[in-house]
């Protein structure tokens, strides 16, 4: 089959579907590369590149599409390209079906097979697929330089000649994938660097990223929605947080802001009154921004200034990384054509039983299938699972009645046999029974780490059996005498063995 | 020659010495001490002994003394820690045989002379000794032969074997009627002969039905044994430092016995009775459905150095590959890079009790860093990662989950509520009790195939 790829129309968008190294690699899984001329320029990969990569070089966008059959694409399809789709078509780009109803049903209509990355399932198994992540990667860092950019001062702190510099304080809002890469990029700079989330599971991460999380103090509610996507919070919750942002906004010098609800618009975060309690100088950027922004005065697309501080509101932040971006995104289609061509012969099958396959289709052979059977499997596995059963150990009631018989049984047979033994074996006997229980006692204190030794001690110990052997050893009997010696032999290869061993083994217990 | 009260004296210092020795057993730092007190006593008891008991055939006791010493101390020097618990079970077995010698020499001895209800306690005594020494020889013998790898370490298990235990119970209690009936005439060494074979067949046959993973209850049992086999003779002899020795042992073995039985959930007798997970006709449903992953050593390491707080635990598998050196080496690879390294250790790890302990110390593992299953079970949920070295059993969630399977119940080491466990395996073949271990197909585990000490090996070259 052959894919092509047309060079992106959208205004502002730097970023092209593959990479003439990613096109390779697709040729060996048998496909026919097709790109339009100058797909690649924005992005620093020239015509020549992909031509030195085995592709052909289209002129027109027009004789692309026609001479294709699967199209990859970044951003959504614009007027004039979905008048190009064809029935026979497999299109692969962002397509966002939930805020784009219309696209959709066109697509449909079209009988073209739509695929949105923006749709690939949140899996581990299709992490590799995950545009929205590497995207979203490629977002936060840029959102640390765009910040940087208007910031008028370091990130770290110094002490110089000229005075001291105080490190720059970073919040972020929103520990998802932009937020922990804000995050790392943040703190290589050299920035104190906060962050917080409504989902407690992310502290972790934060700290990983040696960020500090804030901590709500707030009955535990958790904000892990489905597929590790954060949900709307109750009310007081949503208080207690804004509590939080207005008083870190009087301290912190920038502000970035990721916070996401899938298919809800950005929540508000930040107030115009936060805005004018920060410092004269301070940046907020709104990573949110296509999503309404989750600053109130942000706009779209626009770095403005207001009460002193610089609000960024770009929403093309991965066009601005376009090399990166273009990589990273043309590896997850590689990714998904690999997973969707088994047999390395060039011909993709759309496999419904595949989950990412499923749910990355939104059109297929004139139907919308969208929104696909949700696949219930989240990165982070729901805190409320229910934990299983735990197995209690045999229930057993300790009877009363058990010990007492046993004691009565016991005190019986003491008597019994108090009636008929002689004395000098009561006096051995009453040894034999304390010795028995300082045993008992002694034994409960000993490490357990000590068993080994302690056994091969005991074991020494119990060759006392050898003072038996001696006292016969002197017998005139010479069959006495034998066994005497040899029980003599055998016992103190016992003693020296099993104290020598011990000696060795306790030496080696150190701290 | 010294007066017999010394002697007495000298047997009372040597029992203090001896309950002094088994209390510095209690910790590390007193345990040194502890052995030694424990020398000092039994030398004392033999001094004492020798010089106050002994009229003749001195040069005999010195060569088998000598002789015997110089033995027991080569075996000491040469054993190699993964080889302990072979070691102590063969030298439980002599404790046995010595029983066993000593009371037929008590037997033969014509130089007792008691009567009456004195006559029938010395040959109860008598009887009880060598039945317990024969028992103690022939079933130490068996797991020296099991721990070594000379017999199967499958339980054997004979159709009607509790009938057969029984019926063997019952013969040595009918041959000891014969014997002290016979005995009271004068004779009685039939009877005698017959009841020491059915005791050794008692002790293999005991020994044989238990089944590998429950080895470490067989050898502090037998330990238990030939204390009582000490203390059965100290009564024949009538001889106070004996009954006390042998009583201070025995009830040390049975403890552990117990503690041992506690951490496998499990009841002593049905330990002895043997046959673990074999009546269950070997591990009724845990059939587990799943995928497993694998990885590889550059991965391990990578996930290892990238760690905070790293949990290892080991089990036979370490001793089988020796792979304990390799184990510290990593261990102080990963703490030279702040990684916060700790072990856990179950209480049947191994094939002995503390077995795991010992071949730690061996490799010179700081025991600080050690850590009892109750200690850490509840820190798995901050520990990073954990690697499982050769463990299966006692890391297998269906102890805690599914009430049917042969090991439900038992404590286990709650490995899969950290971030990732590691296991290194040989293959997937099952554990001891041949229960199949949902553990390897859970979505944080990582399996790492090969021989223990190959795999850490790359493990360490990597980091």
């Amino acid at each position: 089959m052959k894919i092509g790829i047309p060079r992106e129309t959208y205004s502002g968008e730097k970023r092209v579907a593959t990479t003439p190294e990613i096109a390779t690699q697709l040729m060996k899984l048998g496909f026919e590369v097709s790109i339009e001329a100058g797909a690649g320029t924005a992005a620093n990969f020239s015509d020549q590149a992909y031509q030195e990569a085995g592709c052909n070089i289209v002129s027109s966008a027009a004789d692309l599409w026609a001479g294709a059959d699967i199209v990859l694409k970044v951003r959504a399809p614009n007027e004039a390209e979905l008048g190009r789709v064809e029935a026979r078509h497999t299109l692969i780009s962002f397509i966002w079906p939930g805020q784009n109803p219309e696209l959709l049903e066109r697509l449909s209509a079209s009988g073209a097979t739509a695929m949105a990355m923006d749709m690939v399932p949140r899996i581990s198994r299709a992490q590799k697929m995950d545009a929205l992540s590497s995207m979203a990667n490629i977002g936060g860092y840029r959102a640390v330089v765009e910040a940087a950019q208007h910031f008028g001062r370091f990130f770290t702190g110094q002490i110089t000649a000229a005075g001291k510099i105080p490190p720059a304080k970073v919040l972020v809002i929103g520990a998802g994938v932009a937020g922990l890469a804000a995050i790392g990029a943040a703190k290589s700079m050299g920035a104190i660097v906060r962050a917080f989330d409504t989902r407690p599971e992310v502290k972790e991460q934060v700290e990983s990223m040696d960020g500090e999380f804030l901590m709500l103090d707030f009955e535990d509610e958790d904000g892990s929605g489905e597929g590790g996507y954060a949900k709307v919070m109750s009310d007081e919750f949503i208080k207690a947080e804004m509590a939080l942002f207005a008083e870190q906004a009087k301290d912190v010098d920038i502000i970035i802001t990721t916070a996401l609800i899938p298919g809800k618009p950005a929540p508000k975060l930040i107030t115009a009154e936060m805005v004018e309690s920060m410092k004269d100088g301070s940046v907020i950027v709104d990573l949110a921004a296509e999503q309404g922004g989750n600053c109130e005065l942000t706009e779209r697309d626009q770095v403005v200034r207001k009460h002193g501080v610089s609000l960024i509101g770009y929403t093309d932040l991965p066009s601005r990384l376009a090399t990166q971006s273009s990589q990273l995104y043309g590896t997850n289609l590689r990714h998904l054509l690999t997973d969707m061509t088994p047999e390395k012969d060039g011909n993709i099958s759309v496999d419904f039983e595949d989950e990412v396959v499923r749910g990355a289709t939104v059109s297929h052979q004139g139907e919308t299938t969208w929104p696909p059977p949700a696949p219930k499997l989240s990165a982070a596995p729901p805190a409320a699972k229910s934990e299983p059963a735990p197995v209690t150990p045999a229930a057993e009631q300790p009877s009363v009645a058990g010990p007492i018989i046993g004691m009565l049984i016991g005190g019986a047979a003491l008597l019994g046999l108090g009636a008929v033994a002689p004395p000098s074996f009561m006096a051995h006997f009453t040894v034999f029974v304390l010795a028995c229980f300082v045993g008992y006692m002694v034994i409960w204190n000993v490490s357990p780490a000590l068993h080994t030794p302690l056994m091969s001690v005991t074991n020494a110990i119990s060759s006392i059996i050898i003072i038996g052997a001696l006292l016969q050893i002197s017998a005139t009997d010479q069959l006495i005498m034998w066994i005497a010696a040899f029980t003599v032999l055998i016992t103190s290869i016992n003693i020296a063995g099993g104290f020598a061993v011990t000696h060795r083994m306790l030496d080696m217990f150190r701290k | 020659m010294i007066s017999i009260g010394i002697v007495n004296v000298s047997y009372i210092a040597a029992t203090i010495l001896f309950i002094l020795a088994l209390g510095g057993l209690s910790n590390q730092e007193t345990a040194r001490r502890g052995n030694w007190y424990g020398i000092i006593g039994m030398s004392i008891a033999l001094v004492a002994t020798v010089t106050g008991v002994v009229t003749q055939n001195y040069e005999y006791l010195l060569v088998a003394l000598l002789l015997g010493g110089s033995i027991g101390l080569i075996l000491a020097r040469r054993v190699q820690m993964t080889q302990m618990p072979e070691l102590v079970a063969i030298l439980h077995s002599l404790v046995g045989l010595g029983a066993v010698l000593v009371g037929f020499a008590t037997y033969f001895d014509p130089e007792a002379s008691f009567s009456g209800v004195e006559k029938t306690i010395h040959d109860i005594e008598i009887y009880l000794g060598i039945l317990i020494g024969a028992v103690t020889f022939s079933g130490s013998v068996i797991a020296f032969g099991k721990l070594s790898g000379r017999i199967s370490g499958n339980p054997m298990l004979l159709p009607a074997r509790h009938w057969l235990n029984l019926l063997l119970l019952l013969a040595a209690i009918w041959f000891g009627y014969q014997f002290v009936q016979e005995s009271a005439l004068g004779a009685g060494i039939n009877p005698l002969i017959v009841m020491t074979l059915i005791a050794l067949m008692f002790g293999i046959h005991m020994v044989m039905a238990i089944g590998g993973a429950d080895m470490p209850v067989v050898v502090s049992m037998l330990n238990s044994y030939s204390g009582w086999a000490a203390s059965a003779t100290g009564f024949m002899l009538s001889n106070d430092l004996l009954i006390v020795t042998g009583a201070l042992v025995g009830s040390s073995g049975a403890i552990l016995s117990y503690i041992m039985c506690r951490a496998m959930n499990r009841k002593f007798l049905n330990v002895i009775a043997g046959g673990f997970g074999t009546t269950s006709g070997g591990g009724s449903g845990a059939t587990v459905e799943g995928e497993i992953v694998s990885i590889d050593a550059e991965e391990t390491a990578a996930m290892l150095a990238g760690a905070k707080e790293v949990m290892i635990i080991p089990g036979y598998g370490m001793a089988v590959a020796q792979a304990q050196h390799t184990v510290y080496e990593i261990t102080k690879a990963l703490r030279a890079k702040k990684v916060k390294v700790r072990f856990g250790i179950h209480p049947v790890a191994g094939r002995m009790p503390g077995h795991m302990n010992v071949l730690l110390a061996e490799a010179k593992v700081p025991y600080d860093i050690v850590f009892e299953m109750d200690e850490i079970n509840e820190d798995f949920p901050d520990v990073d990662v954990s690697v499982i070295i050769g463990a299966n059993d006692i890391v297998n969630p269906s102890a805690l989950e599914e009430p049917d399977s042969p090991i439900a119940g038992m404590p286990v080491l709650e490995v899969w509520k950290g971030t990732t466990t590691i296991v290194l395996k040989r293959s997937m073949a099952t554990g001891y009790a041949g229960v199949q271990n949902p553990l390897f197909f859970k979505d944080n585990t990582r399996m790492l195939f090969g021989d223990a000490k190959d795999s850490l090996d790359a493990v360490l070259k990597a980091l």
